[in-house]
C-alpha cells in the first residue's frame, strides 16, 4: 500500500506502508490494505504510519483531505508540524 | 580628441558596473531556480485537489452546493489585489502591473472609484509606493509576504479576504499580476478571484469511483472550496515572484551586454586617442630635428 503526504509547500512523505491512522472529521480511523475507496476531510491531529517492518512514524497535521483508492492513499495536509 | 585619462576612468567605471550587473544576474538566476521549485512542489497538491473537487461536483448539481463564495451581485464594492515586487531593477515588470491596474480603475470601475468603493490591496513595495501617492483607498499593504513566501503566510491573507467577501465588505475581488511564462516573458494576468466560478470539469473524463464520503459530499465540498481558493491565490503570488526573478535576470543580462559593448567602444576610442598623441609626439620630434638642421 502506497501513501503520499503532500502540503502546498512540499512533499512530506512517500512510501510503502502497512497501515495508517488519520484524524477524520467524524472520528479517527485506520486504513489497512484493500480499504474501500474513501474521501474524507481531516481535522488537526496525528497521522500514524506503520511501515512494513512495523515501525511507527507520526506526523502532526493541521486539517486536510485524504483519498484512498485501489491501495493508493493521497493525503493533502494544510500544514505539517 | 577626448583626453586619455578621462577615457581610462570611464572604462574603469563601466567595468565595475558590469561586474555588479553580472553578479545580480547570477543571484537572480539562483533565486529563480529556487522559486520555480516551489511551484513544482505545489503542483501535485493543486492537481489532486482539483481532481477531487471535479469528482465531487460531477455528482452534485450547483444548487445543491451551499457556496458562500459564489455570491454574485452587482460589483458595488471592489477590491483589486495588485501584486508587484519589493525591489526594482527588473525592467518593465512593475510598470506593466501598475499601468494595467490604473487602466482597470479608470475604464472598468470609474463609478466605484468616485464613490470611494474601490480599494486596493498591494503585495509588493513598488505597487504600494506608487498607489500611496494616489487618492485610492488601500488596505494595509502585505509587502512582507514576498520576503517569506510560504503557504501559511499567504493563507492568512486569503482568510481575511474571504471573510470580508462573505460579510459583504466586497462584492468582487480581482487579481492583477505577472504570470511566469519563461525567464524572458511574463504574461500580465487579470483574473477574478471572488466570487468563485463553479468548477467545470475539463475534457478529461474521471472514471467515477464509488467513494465513501465522510462526513458528506456537501461538507467536503464546502471545505475544499476555500482550500482551492487559497491555492489559486498562492499560485498567483508565487507566479509573480518567479516572474520577478525572471524579469530581473533578463534585465541584468541586457545591462551586462550593454556594458560589454560600451567597454569595447571606449577601448577603441582610447586606443585611437593614444595613437594620435604618439603620432603628434613623433611629429614634434621630427620637425624639431628638422629645424635644428636648418
Amino acid at each position: 500500500m502506497r501513501i503520499e503526504i503532500v502540503t502546498p509547500d512540499k512533499k512530506i512523505f512517500e512510501g510503502d506502508i502497512k497501515s495508517v491512522r488519520v484524524p477524520g472529521k467524524k472520528g479517527s480511523f485506520q486504513v489497512l490494505k484493500d480499504h474501500a475507496p474513501i474521501v474524507s476531510t481531516l481535522e488537526t491531529g496525528s497521522v500514524i504510519l506503520v511501515d512494513p517492518d512495523g515501525k511507527e512514524t507520526i506526523f502532526e497535521i493541521e486539517g486536510g483531505v485524504i483519498e484512498v483508492k485501489a491501495n493508493k492513499i493521497i493525503l493533502l495536509a494544510d500544514s505539517v508540524r | 580628441m577626448a583626453n586619455l585619462k578621462a577615457i581610462r576612468i570611464r572604462i574603469a567605471s563601466v567595468k565595475s558596473t558590469r561586474q555588479i550587473t553580472s553578479a545580480m544576474k547570477m543571484v537572480s538566476a539562483a533565486k529563480l531556480r529556487k522559486a520555480q521549485d516551489k511551484i513544482v512542489r505545489l503542483r501535485p497538491y493543486a492537481n489532486k485537489l482539483y481532481e477531487i473537487l471535479v469528482g465531487l461536483s460531477q455528482s452534485l448539481s450547483d444548487s445543491e452546493i451551499d457556496n458562500a463564495y459564489g455570491r454574485v451581485s452587482a460589483p458595488d464594492k471592489v477590491l483589486l489585489v495588485v501584486i508587484t515586487s519589493n525591489r526594482g531593477l527588473c525592467g518593465a515588470f512593475n510598470a506593466n502591473v501598475i499601468k494595467e491596474a490604473r487602466r482597470i480603475v479608470s475604464e472598468k470601475y470609474p463609478d466605484q472609484f468616485r464613490k470611494g468603493n474601490l480599494q486596493l490591496l498591494t503585495i509588493g513595495k513598488k505597487g504600494f509606493d506608487y498607489f500611496r501617492k494616489q487618492s485610492v483607498k488601500m488596505l494595509p499593504e502585505q509587502n512582507n509576504l514576498l520576503n517569506d513566501l510560504t503557504f501559511d503566510n499567504v493563507s492568512k491573507v486569503v482568510d481575511q479576504l474571504m471573510k470580508s467577501f462573505t460579510s459583504g465588505e466586497f462584492d468582487r475581488v480581482e487579481l492583477i499580476y505577472n504570470q511566469f511564462k519563461n525567464a524572458a516573458v511574463q504574461n500580465l494576468t487579470y483574473e477574478v478571484f471572488l466570487p468563485v466560478q463553479s468548477v467545470t470539469p475539463g475534457k478529461e473524463k474521471i472514471v467515477p469511483v464509488d467513494y465513501i464520503y465522510e462526513p458528506t459530499q456537501e461538507e467536503i465540498i464546502k471545505e475544499l472550496i476555500p482550500k482551492s481558493l487559497k491555492i489559486q491565490f498562492y499560485k498567483a503570488v508565487l507566479d509573480s515572484f518567479v516572474a520577478e526573478h525572471g524579469a530581473r535576470m533578463t534585465a541584468m543580462h541586457k545591462a551586462t551586454d550593454n556594458a560589454t559593448g560600451m567597454i569595447k567602444d571606449l577601448t577603441l576610442q582610447y586606443n585611437k586617442a593614444r595613437q594620435a598623441t604618439i603620432t603628434n609626439q613623433i611629429l614634434e620630434v621630427v620637425s624639431g630635428a628638422e629645424a635644428l638642421r636648418g
